[in-house]
């Protein structure tokens, strides 16, 4: 048994050591927004489970949505109406390493700017004001945020959004399951393994416009406006990025985006979500 | 990478803790249904015989996610509600069951039939025989295979995460969201796997050795 666990111990200290130098390795950086400009084109990471923001059409396989249409016209007015953009399905858990694994240019998937992502991302002016809120069935008795800090609760959220962070500070006493998209929070709700699910307004009633059974309550929360981000360092990329949100905001393309997507949502605050 | 485990040391323990026990109770509850089922296939019985067989091809030939996901979102939309602990534990023994029942089943079948003919020659019921004779012979044949199983069934029960199971890997994932310390994150999970299994592996070695 001693020498068992020897081995044991000797292998495992191997591995650590395999692993540790592994893990130094850094990857030099590019520059995102000369590559791009060459190539007129910009890889998007972007949502495929959300809808309002970025949905896969079953019937045709394109992702759409208002974080898709927003950056086609950021690429088309950065690089001129022949440049592409191209999309990349990404979930809240993958979109940073996938940027900076350099998978992807610039990330438009519904993320909210806050200080911690700020230190490893770079972000662009906010293009969507964003704020929590609550998803629950019909006739629930939660009517808002407060009603939900018992012990007891479970919460439904996504895995590494900021609505994670928000119950814990908000409904301390809740518990939060977290899953790993949409889909799955809203399957889990469904199913009753929560009594509620949280994340930003927009997203809620996308689901609840879906899903007349459930509607959103207690208004926003949280004032968390949305940003497109690109790797920490890629500054060039996201001040054209800035002049390109300018641009279309002053020609009225974004009011138009805006109106499309979010027009006819019952309950919905336009003027909450034009930044 | 160290510092990833010491600044969170109390969220990987309950993730590591959680992940043992899943595995211990899958690990119990699979070897024993799949033993049950492995003997019911050697039946005579045409009826018995077919229901293992249907039971094991289907569990075996299911994603072990596919069964966890209907455990926690289907089952609770007519019955009862299960957490998602419960879902991944069932997910996790049902699919490993079905192969432990395909290992033993072999090796039941590898033992010589005049072993079960002598026993019952000599007075033994059926289920002497099999308790007595043919089982313990058929166990040692298979524990290099059966050890395999134990070391997959751990490495599976990483499906907790997607239910919420706060398992090793939900708490590695809600971590490296959290802090974007992707690699030493999942390195440190992935150190953390190893010392459940790699014991086990020699463990299964040190037995086979000991019994050959």
């Amino acid at each position: 048994m001693a020498k068992l666990l020897k081995k044991t111990l000797g292998l495992l200290v191997l591995m650590m050591a395999v692993f540790t130098l592994t893990s130094c390795g850094q990857s030099s950086q590019t520059n995102v927004y000369q590559n791009s400009k060459e190539a007129k084109k910009i890889v998007w990471g972007v949502k495929s489970d959300t809808k309002l923001f970025g949905l896969v059409n079953i019937k045709n396989g394109k992702t759409e949505g208002f974080d898709i249409d927003i950056a086609k016209a950021i690429t088309k007015k950065m690089f001129g109406k022949d440049a592409k953009a191209e999309f990349v399905a990404t979930t809240a858990k993958t979109k940073v390493p996938l940027l900076k694994n350099n998978s992807i240019d610039a990330v438009a998937a519904t993320m909210t700017i806050t200080p911690e992502r700020k230190k490893i991302l770079d972000f662009t002016k906010p293009y969507f004001g964003a704020g929590q809120s609550i998803l629950v069935k019909k006739g629930s008795s939660i009517k808002g945020i407060n009603d939900l800090n018992k012990k007891g609760t479970q919460v439904m959220a996504v895995k590494g959004t900021t609505a994670v962070d928000n119950i814990h500070k908000y409904a301390p006493k809740a518990k939060v399951l977290e899953l790993d998209d949409y889909a799955q929070a809203f399957s889990a709700l469904k199913s009753g393994q929560g009594i509620a699910m949280t994340t930003d307004n927009g997203i809620l009633f996308g689901i609840a416009k879906e899903n007349p059974n459930y509607q959103v309550v207690g208004g926003a929360f949280t004032n968390e406006p949305y940003g497109l981000a690109v790797d920490k360092g890629q500054t060039e990329m996201r001040d054209h990025m800035n002049k390109a949100l300018d641009e279309i905001k002053a020609d009225g393309t974004y009011t138009k985006l805006v109106k499309k997507w979010f027009g006819s949502i019952p309950g919905f605050d336009l003027k909450e979500a034009e930044e | 990478m160290i510092h990833v485990l010491v600044n969170n040391w109390q969220v990987f323990l309950s993730g590591f803790f959680n992940t043992v026990l899943c595995s211990i109770l899958a690990l119990f509850f699979s070897l024993v249904i799949g033993s049950g089922f492995a003997i019911m296939e050697t039946f005579q019985n045409k009826f018995l015989s077919g229901f293992a067989r249907a039971y094991i091809e289907l569990f075996r030939n299911i994603p072990l996610l596919v069964i966890t996901m209907f455990f926690y979102v289907v089952f609770p939309q007519y019955f009862f509600t299960i957490s998602g602990f419960a879902a991944g534990t069932i997910g996790l023994t049902l699919y490993t069951s079905s192969f432990i029942a395909e290992t033993v089943r072999a090796g039941i079948q590898s033992i010589d039939i005049g072993q079960m003919e002598g026993a019952r020659s000599n007075g033994l019921t059926y289920w002497q025989a099999m308790k007595n004779i043919i089982l313990p012979q058929a166990f040692v044949l298979v524990i290099p295979p059966l050890g395999n199983q134990f070391v997959n069934l751990i490495k599976n029960s990483s499906v907790l995460a997607f239910v919420a199971g706060f398992d090793l890997m939900y708490q590695g994932d809600s971590l490296a969201s959290q802090t974007f310390d992707t690699i030493n994150t999942y390195l440190v999970v992935g150190v953390l796997y190893l010392i459940i299994t790699l014991p086990l592996s020699y463990y299964m070695k040190h037995l086979e050795n000991k019994l050959s």
